[in-house]
């Protein structure tokens, strides 16, 4: 902020100035000071960036709620807002501030970021935008030149950027790494983290983490080894990287059969979460290649289907938790792993694809609990340590039989939240059910590995879609809200009371946080992929989603 | 690195797949490519078109030699590729269900259609009787159109013997509410519309009943039997049932007998096969 010393330091500088060189002028003297008087507070204005993002700043974003530094919100994992001013009593009159056209098409999964007034999300086709936040007029447009030839599995979709110092970093369907400079948009470096041709790409939100860029890579659908990469921030210099399949001669490379290591899969496509105080970043894994075909990789299968706690300074595993051993349902394990306290005790928490809400011990990686929160028909026993295991019945065959949750998970890529004041942990979920088939298929490099289809099954239909409330301390569902059809969208708690969704007809939605009550609503005319934000410029509060190829910023009138 | 005036130039344009038409199959009748097409099939054909390409009641069965909208591999190739406007054949990678497929592979798929094909069975069905049903005492026309004649509250069926395999368009006939039809596709919503059944009881006491045109979570577009569209918002309605049994009567036999509903598919395909 501006102290009035300084400015009349700096008008009695410049009247000094300008006195000498217009004596005998007054009149144009007071011209001259007018418009510069303009222009300096015109200036002061519409000054939005005005300092630079630092590791300390993504360390406490608490203190700085009109912000949304990371992909979540905070290193927790919570995407959880403290700002009020919208809150359950007002939220029934939001209104549309502004819209942001793309012009991208397909799905839109981007999670905006907030720094001091700008706004800088992702589209499709690795594009990445900056905008003035309280307008949403664009500052600057850039947009990766892709090969013709990239075959990303699951639309050509971004999830977001990370920001750190004067640079954004975005991953890119060719899996390239670059940074970009936060006021321009110009390219600072760009570095090729593995060979989109056998069919790597990034979709992730990158996280940065002291002067670290970490990045998880995707690409499970076409048989890679997948890993964990850091890159240094003003460099671009590769830190260190964590095979999420290890190798001949490393921990839990006897969990695979024969070569299968080789095209294990295990990739890296959501953002994971920080603890400053035991310095490890946790991150979770997706599933083993091919996906619905265990023949030919027997095993547990490790780091597949995983949450790793890696030291953030070497990328060393301190511990792992895998969720669904010797997978063969798709069943990533990739969702956000949420750091929640309670009283002593530090947890973990994840609502996974598999169809159970799992808690751990995060100091130790300890199992807590395990609780479905959705239609399961593929374990009905638990082992030693609490895991949930698969039943006899779990395999697919080659003519195919029906297993709940299908292979799009009861939970996805859909960013859940919790809110410290609830204590609930809010999730987008589905009951679906898919036949699994299998088949014997070869591995070509950069062909699609998936050993089987999935299909739709009868048994289910209607699928249903939901906003579940859960509460982590019990895994018992305090509320449930169902959609017209499954949705894909994540969702953002507030300290107003309140819980934001989207849904799959286009609507974005404010709950009661408390019961679920949707309390208000507008149809944005496009379905939702992209997890809700909040900020504030000039002390008004706003909220932020994509949907369809624009993103949506709403406000108090 | 790239000038700002050409990142923004850039900005607009959709990267689109080009398709090689005029290419020839370079896998045309060739075994191992047919079995590399079956596994990408699988993977990205099935879960419309069913294993084995018969159809999966959503997709038209490609076993059938004669296609409504391809005749040529070259064709084929174009469809895949580009996707069919204004159906749910999507182009190629922007399911969301599969990966994107290179054009080797998309000539695999190919190759791997054109090996299970098998020529139709002669329809031993008379086109003429079933066309006099559809119009007639079998009322279908009441609630369906054909060739702009007809009803509006059911699906437009001009198509629909050129991209339903007979199995499933009877099994429609008998048992309407068992798969209901899909209606509306919207382009970025995962599942499309169906014909489901809303009954509901306005403000002020007036009873709808008519078939779901859209929803979602706050308000409803139906259609009653007399064709009146009706916008409604559900927190204003006295109530609101959606059920999963169609508007549509099961035609059993003896509404309908198996030898009329022959009829009457053998006239629904003379029209696909136009």
């Amino acid at each position: 902020m501006r102290s009035p010393g300084f400015e009349m330091t700096f008008e009695a500088a410049v009247k000094s100035l300008y006195r000498r060189a217009y004596a005998g002028n007054p009149r144009t003297l007071r011209r001259i000071l007018f418009r510069l008087r303009l222009t300096w507070l015109f200036g002061l204005c519409a000054v939005l960036a005005h300092s630079q993002v630092t590791f300390e700043r993504l360390l406490n974003s608490g203190k700085e709620p009109q912000n949304w530094l990371t992909y979540s919100g905070d290193y927790a994992g919570r995407r959880f807002s403290l700002l009020d001013q919208i809150n359950a009593a007002n939220a029934h009159s939001l209104t549309a501030k502004w819209v942001f056209q793309t012009a991208a098409t397909g799905k839109l999964e981007t999670t905006p970021l907030v720094a001091d007034g700008i706004l800088y999300a992702t589209a499709q086709d690795d594009r990445a935008f900056a905008l003035d936040a309280r307008t949403g007029r664009p500052i600057w447009l850039y947009q990766h030149q892709l090969p013709g030839d990239i075959r990303p599995c699951c639309g050509r979709v971004n999830r977001g950027l990370a920001i750190l110092g004067d640079k954004v970093f975005l991953g890119t369907l060719d899996a390239h790494v670059i940074a970009l400079d936060t006021k321009t948009g110009s390219v600072i470096w760009e570095v090729v983290a593995a060979d989109y041709r056998v069919g790597y790409s990034f979709t992730v939100a990158p996280l940065a983490v002291k002067n670290l860029v970490v990045i998880g890579v995707s690409g499970g659908e076409y048989g890679v080894r997948g890993f964990i990469d850091a890159y240094d921030a003003t460099t671009g210099a590769r830190k260190w990287r964590f095979n999420t399949v290890p190798g001949p001669g490393e921990a839990g490379h006897e969990t695979w059969e024969g070569d299968s290591w080789k095209v294990g899969g295990a990739p890296a496509w959501n953002t994971g979460t920080y603890d400053a105080a035991t310095n490890q970043i946790f991150w979770p894994t997706g599933n083993p290649s091919p996906s619905n075909r265990g023949a030919g990789r027997a095993g547990d299968n490790l780091y597949s289907n995983t949450l790793l706690a890696l030291d953030a300074d070497a990328g060393k595993m301190n511990w792992f938790f895998q969720f669904t051993k010797h997978d063969e349902h798709d069943w990533d394990a990739t969702q956000v792993p949420v750091m929640i306290d309670a009283g002593d005790k530090h947890l973990i928490a994840q609502a996974n694809r598999n169809g159970f809400f799992y808690v751990l011990d995060r100091t130790t990686g300890k199992l807590i609990s395990a609780s479905a929160y959705g239609k399961t028909t593929w374990s009905d026993s638990k082992d030693a340590e609490g895991r949930p295991v698969a039943n006899s019945e779990a395999s697919p065959t080659l003519a195919g039989h029906t297993i709940c949750p299908g292979a799009l998970g009861t939970t996805n890529f859909m960013a859940p939240t919790y809110d410290p004041q609830t204590s609930l942990f809010y999730v987008t979920a589905r009951d679906q059910c898919d036949i699994f088939s299998t088949a014997p298929q070869p591995y070509e490099p950069g062909h699609a590995y998936y050993g089987s289809a999935y299909f739709p099954s009868d048994e289910a239909e209607p699928y249903r879609g939901f906003l579940k409330a859960i509460d982590p301390t019990t895994g018992k569902i305090k509320w449930t809200f169902e959609h017209t059809s499954p949705t894909w969208s994540g969702v953002l708690s507030t300290a107003g009371g309140l819980v934001f969704s989207g849904d799959a007809e286009g609507n974005f939605i404010a709950h009661d946080a408390a019961t679920g009550k949707p309390l208000w609503h507008f149809q944005m005319g496009g379905a939702v992929y992209a997890a809700p934000i909040a900020f504030a410029v000039d002390g008004k509060e706003y909220v932020a989603i994509a949907a369809g190829s624009a993103v949506y910023a709403f406000g108090l009138p | 690195m790239f000038l700002a005036g050409l990142i923004s130039a850039s900005w607009l344009m959709l990267s689109a797949t080009v398709a090689h038409a005029d290419d020839r199959n370079p896998f045309a009748g060739d075994a191992k490519a047919a079995k590399a097409g079956e596994y990408e099939f699988r993977i990205n054909c099935a879960l419309c078109h069913g294993l084995g390409a018969h159809g999966g009641g959503r997709g038209p069965d490609l076993t059938r030699a004669q296609k409504k909208h391809v005749h040529s591999d070259e064709e084929m190739f174009q469809v895949i590729s580009n996707g069919i406007p204004g159906t749910v054949m999507p182009a190629n990678g922007t399911n969301g269900q599969g990966v994107g497929m290179t054009d080797e592979e998309i000539w695999q798929i190919i190759t791997y259609i054109r090996s299970v094909e098998v020529k139709a069975a002669k329809s031993t069905g008379d086109a003429a009787h079933g066309k006099q049903l559809f119009y007639g005492d079998a009322n279908c026309s009441l609630c369906h159109m054909i060739d702009g004649k007809g009803g509006r509250v059911g699906p437009e069926l001009t198509g629909v013997g050129g991209s339903r395999t007979p199995e499933a368009i009877i099994d429609s006939v008998r048992n309407p509410s068992r798969r209901l039809a899909w209606g509306l596709t919207e382009p970025t919503k995962e599942f499309p519309q169906e014909y489901e059944t809303i009954t509901v009881v306005t403000a002020d006491g007036k009873e709808i009943k008519g078939v779901a045109l859209n929803e979602d979570n706050f308000t409803v577009q139906i259609m009653d039997t007399s064709e009146q569209i009706y916008s409604l918002e559900k927190d204003k309605l006295r109530s609101f049932e959606k059920s999963r049994d169609s508007i549509m009567p099961a035609y059993n036999k003896s509404l309908l007998s198996d030898k009329d509903v022959e009829d009457i598919l053998a006239y629904l395909t003379s029209l696909g096969a136009k």
